[in-house]
This record gives C-alpha cells, structure tokens and sequence, in this order.
C-alpha cells in the first residue's frame, strides 16, 4: 500500500505520480489522505489500479478514470467520474451534482445521494445509485444504465436517447420524451447484475424497480412533432 | 463564479473566534472570486448602541473629525473606530436615523456599508487574504457572519460593487450567479421607496428582501416569495440581526454545501471552504435542495 499524503505533496505530484504507473506495475493500491475537498484528485488515472482517497473531494475527482477502482471514503463534489471510460468508482458518501456526466464506460456507485444532473449525457457508463438522485437527472442520457434505489427528482430522462433508467422509488416527473417502460426478464436479469455489481444486492431485489427509456420521438426527428422542437 | 462562505454559531465559546475561523473560510474561496472581498460580522450585544459602517476613498479627510462633527449634529455623543478606508461609528440606537441624515449631509462622498444594531460591513477591491488582513476579520468576534470573494460578471469591479449589500438595518446578502429581472424589479422597488448606490443586480435581490421584510414577513417568508420574483441564478445566503439563511434557485446550478454541529451551521459554495471548522468530521453535511429556503434565529 502506497500512502500519499495531499497536504504535503500537493495535487500536481499526485496526479503526475498516478499517471506514471500507465502500463505494468505492481504499486497497484494506494491510499490518498487529507483530501479536503480538493480539485481533481486522481484525473486521468489508466492503470489497474485501487486507490481509496480519505475524505471528501471537491471539482471532478476521478475523471476520465480507465481502468482503476478509485474509492471515496466520504462525499464527492460536481462531476465525480466524469467522462469516465472504464474501471470503477465507488463513494461512500453523497456526491454532487453531474455525477457521471458523459461518462463512456466502467461503473460508478454512490452509496448516498446524488443531486442534480446525476449521469447528464451518460454514453455508456453504469451508475448505481443507493439513495436519491436530483432533477434532471440522465438528461440526453446516450446510451449504459442508471439504477436508482432511491426517489428520482424532477424532469428524470429529459430529451432521452437510449440509456435505461431503474427507479425502485418515485419519481417527480419525467421529462420529455422519457416514458414508463415493460420490465422483461432480460432487464430483471441485467438489473440483478448491476445490483451486484453496484454493492446493493442486500439492500434492493431487481422487482421493486421500474424502467423508464425514450419514448423515441424526440430524437428521431418527425414533422409531426416540429412544434415540440 | 464568485464563493460565498457562511457561519452561524450555536455555541457561545466559539464566538471569540468568529472572525477567525470567516475569515480562513473566505480566503480558501479565493479561487472562486479574486476580484473583491467582502464580510460581514454579527457582533455586538443588545446594549442600546447603534453602528455605522462607512467607507471612504480618502479615509484620512473624511474620518479625521467626524466623530465630533457628527456628534454636534445630532446632539450626542459619537464615536469612531477606524480600519483602513472604513469606520465604524456608534451613537445612542435612538438617533441612528438622524445620524445618517447628518452624515450624508456632512460628507456627501462618505458611503454607507452597513447600519443597524451589531452589523459590521467591510468589503473592497483585492484578494480576498489582503481584504481580511486589512480589516483585522480574523481578530472579530461575533454571532454569525457571513462573506463573499467576488468574480464580477454584472457590474464594475468596485467596492460598491462588492458583495456583502446592505439595504436594511443589521441585513445583509451574498449571492453567487446572474440575476435576469433585476432592472424591472429595480424600477418596482424605487418606485415603492426603495434607494439602490449601484447598478448590481446582487443588490437588488437585498433590497427586495429589505422591501419584503418591511411589509411585514420573515426572514423565511421573504426569501420564499424571491423564488417567485426573482428570475435568474442564484445561491443567496442572508443575514440578519438574529437570523441566517440560504435559498438556492430551482435549476440550483451554483454549487452551495452546508454543514451542521452542535456548536454551529456552516455555508460553503464548496465543502472546502469548511475543511478546518472544528469538528467537520463528524458534521451533518448536505448540499441545500434547489428552490428550498433554510434558515436558523438565535
């Protein structure tokens, strides 16, 4: 276990140190500590790596992550992951808003709540979601899934491609072109995997949720539907 | 951008150390606003004595006998504490109104920063450290304060423009984003009575809050009705005599984190800013729901 203390060395070392291990090493775990809500803890980070930041962090920690799990042991500011390509991110805490925000790939689980905007633009990335998300939450959302065990916020899926939403709880509103969809065995099946997946097996059964996705005619433009463009 | 910091103590111990602890708070927010600083301290007792912030450019002149010219204007006793290019005055609360008639009479040029029963304004141009060092804020003591380091997006960079504006006694309000009604709703409260120093849409957001709180509501009744008066973005965190509040708009685009303890509540427009409060660790901390108003009286 490697030990980086921010208070001491400072960001710019960090993420130079993490950027130097592309490729083989075995330095695979670290530990980073005295966070403090800092800027862009672990950016760019492309290596197997497990990294465990104590504290909170503050602006983007974790983004465009590929490969590594990097853990938050506490609360994740405005666009945690985000852009994330592949690997995993897990917070312990609640995370801010545009949590997964274009993210491509990989997984990213907030074991609290996530405020507004939480996976806006998502184009392939898996998000799992413990407590609530806020509004306007996967708004254009691409493609990948977002399980939600808690209660989604207004204007859920606003402008929606083809990303599939699970709510276990309520949901304030839809947004436009976001509509109620049938849950069929291979979303159940897919539901149990994410759940898995996203440590929350325990707390929710794939049953309780329902699925939301486009309604497919926002985006595939219609004369029909030109005044609601 | 602009960062806006908040603190209202529960516990009476930590008082001494208001200013102290406002003030690393406003500094870790120099990134958000480099152009201007501003704070406000909640400071003294209900002991009959009324204070006057004021602010000068050529402090030297201005201040140099105005205790005592002042004092012969309103027929009491007038005292005058000079920091830099402000000072604050205090009188008998009873002729507070007369000493500010006399005031704008007698150093025209003088502005006003703050007015009321225990509030102290201080704000001007420059990093927000510098700011806080030449007002002392980190040897202030009080109940609650509240401050703002300021990116100036809707008006000049001038201490005016500077953030926290009072438009009330002991009120005052940050606010971080861009208001888009403000000049109609400007002309609607200069109508109703209302004076504005600048052409800031910050201030305008005060002065309808005065406005509102003059007719009669709240704290929390007035920051309710801004959410359907006010169009725009916004994160306001509000102070007055024995009150602070937060209210975020619906699309709540501006970031705002709150903490509580049992010895205080805390405002940040990052969870940073709050890093070095006692006991952070172990706080109760959220981010204020969009179109929600918070607020805490002592």
């Amino acid at each position: 276990m490697q030990t980086f203390d921010l208070a001491t060395r400072g960001l710019r070392e960090l993420n130079q140190t993490l950027h130097a291990l592309r490729g083989t090493t075995n330095e695979t775990a670290w530990e980073i500590v005295n966070a403090k809500g800092s800027h862009a803890i672990a950016v760019g980070v492309d290596a197997p790596l497990d990294i465990t930041v104590r504290g909170s962090t503050g602006y983007y920690c974790a983004g465009m992550n590929k490969q590594a799990t990097i853990r938050i042991d506490g609360n994740a500011g405005p666009g945690v992951a985000e852009n994330m390509m592949s690997g995993r991110v897990i917070i312990e805490g609640d995370a801010s808003q545009y949590a997964g925000a274009t993210g491509r790939g990989g997984l990213l689980v907030i074991k609290g709540n996530a405020s507004s905007r939480c996976g806006i633009s998502m184009k392939g990335i898996d998000i799992v979601v413990h407590g609530s998300i806020g509004h306007m939450s996967a708004f254009m959302a691409q493609s990948g899934n977002m399980v939600v065990l808690g209660d989604a916020g207004d204007a859920l899926g606003d402008s929606l491609y083809e990303a599939r939403l699970f709510v276990r709880g309520s949901v304030k509103s839809l947004g436009a072109d976001c509509i109620e969809k049938e849950m069929r065995p291979a979303h159940l099946a897919m539901l149990a995997e994410l759940l898995e997946r996203g440590e929350a097996s325990h707390k929710a059964k794939p049953e309780e949720f329902r699925r939301y996705g486009s309604a497919r005619k926002l985006y595939t433009f219609n004369v029909d539907n030109a005044a609601a463009y | 951008m602009c960062g806006i910091v908040g603190l209202f103590l529960k516990d009476k111990t930590l008082e001494p150390q208001l200013g102290a602890l406002l003030a690393e708070m406003l500094v870790t927010m120099t990134d958000r606003g480099p152009d201007s600083a501003g704070i406000a301290i909640y400071g003294g007792a209900d002991d009959g004595i009324a204070k006057i912030t004021v602010q000068s450019v050529q402090p030297d002149v201005d201040f140099a006998s105005l205790a005592a010219d002042l004092g012969a204007a309103i027929g009491a006793t007038v005292s005058l504490r000079r920091k830099s290019s402000h000072a604050v005055l205090e009188m008998p609360m009873n002729q507070l109104e007369a000493a500010r008639a006399a005031l704008s009479a007698l150093r025209p040029d003088v502005k006003v920063m703050s007015a009321g029963d225990n509030l102290e304004i201080y704000k001007e141009v420059g990093l927000p450290k510098d700011v806080a060092s030449r007002f002392e804020i980190a040897q202030m003591s009080g109940t609650h304060g509240i401050g703002h380091t300021r990116m100036a997006t809707e008006s000049a960079v001038t201490t005016m423009g500077a953030h926290p504006f009072s438009t009330g006694p002991d009120q005052c309000l940050v606010h971080n984003g861009s208001l888009s009604n403000h000049n109609s709703l400007r002309r609607t409260l200069v109508r109703e009575g209302m004076t504005f120093e600048t052409q800031n849409d910050s201030e305008v957001a005060a002065a309808y809050l005065t406005h509102k709180m003059k007719e009669g509501a709240n704290l929390g009744e007035a920051m309710e009705a801004s959410l359907s008066d006010l169009d725009g973005f916004f994160t306001f965190v509000v102070g007055t005599k024995d009150g602070f509040g937060v209210v975020r708009d619906p699309i709540a685009c501006k970031p705002a984190v709150m903490a509580e303890t049992d010895q205080y509540v805390a405002f940040g427009s990052e969870y940073r800013a709050m890093v070095n409060l006692p006991g952070i660790e172990t706080a109760r901390v959220w981010e204020p729901e969009p179109a929600t108003v918070y607020f805490w009286n002592h």
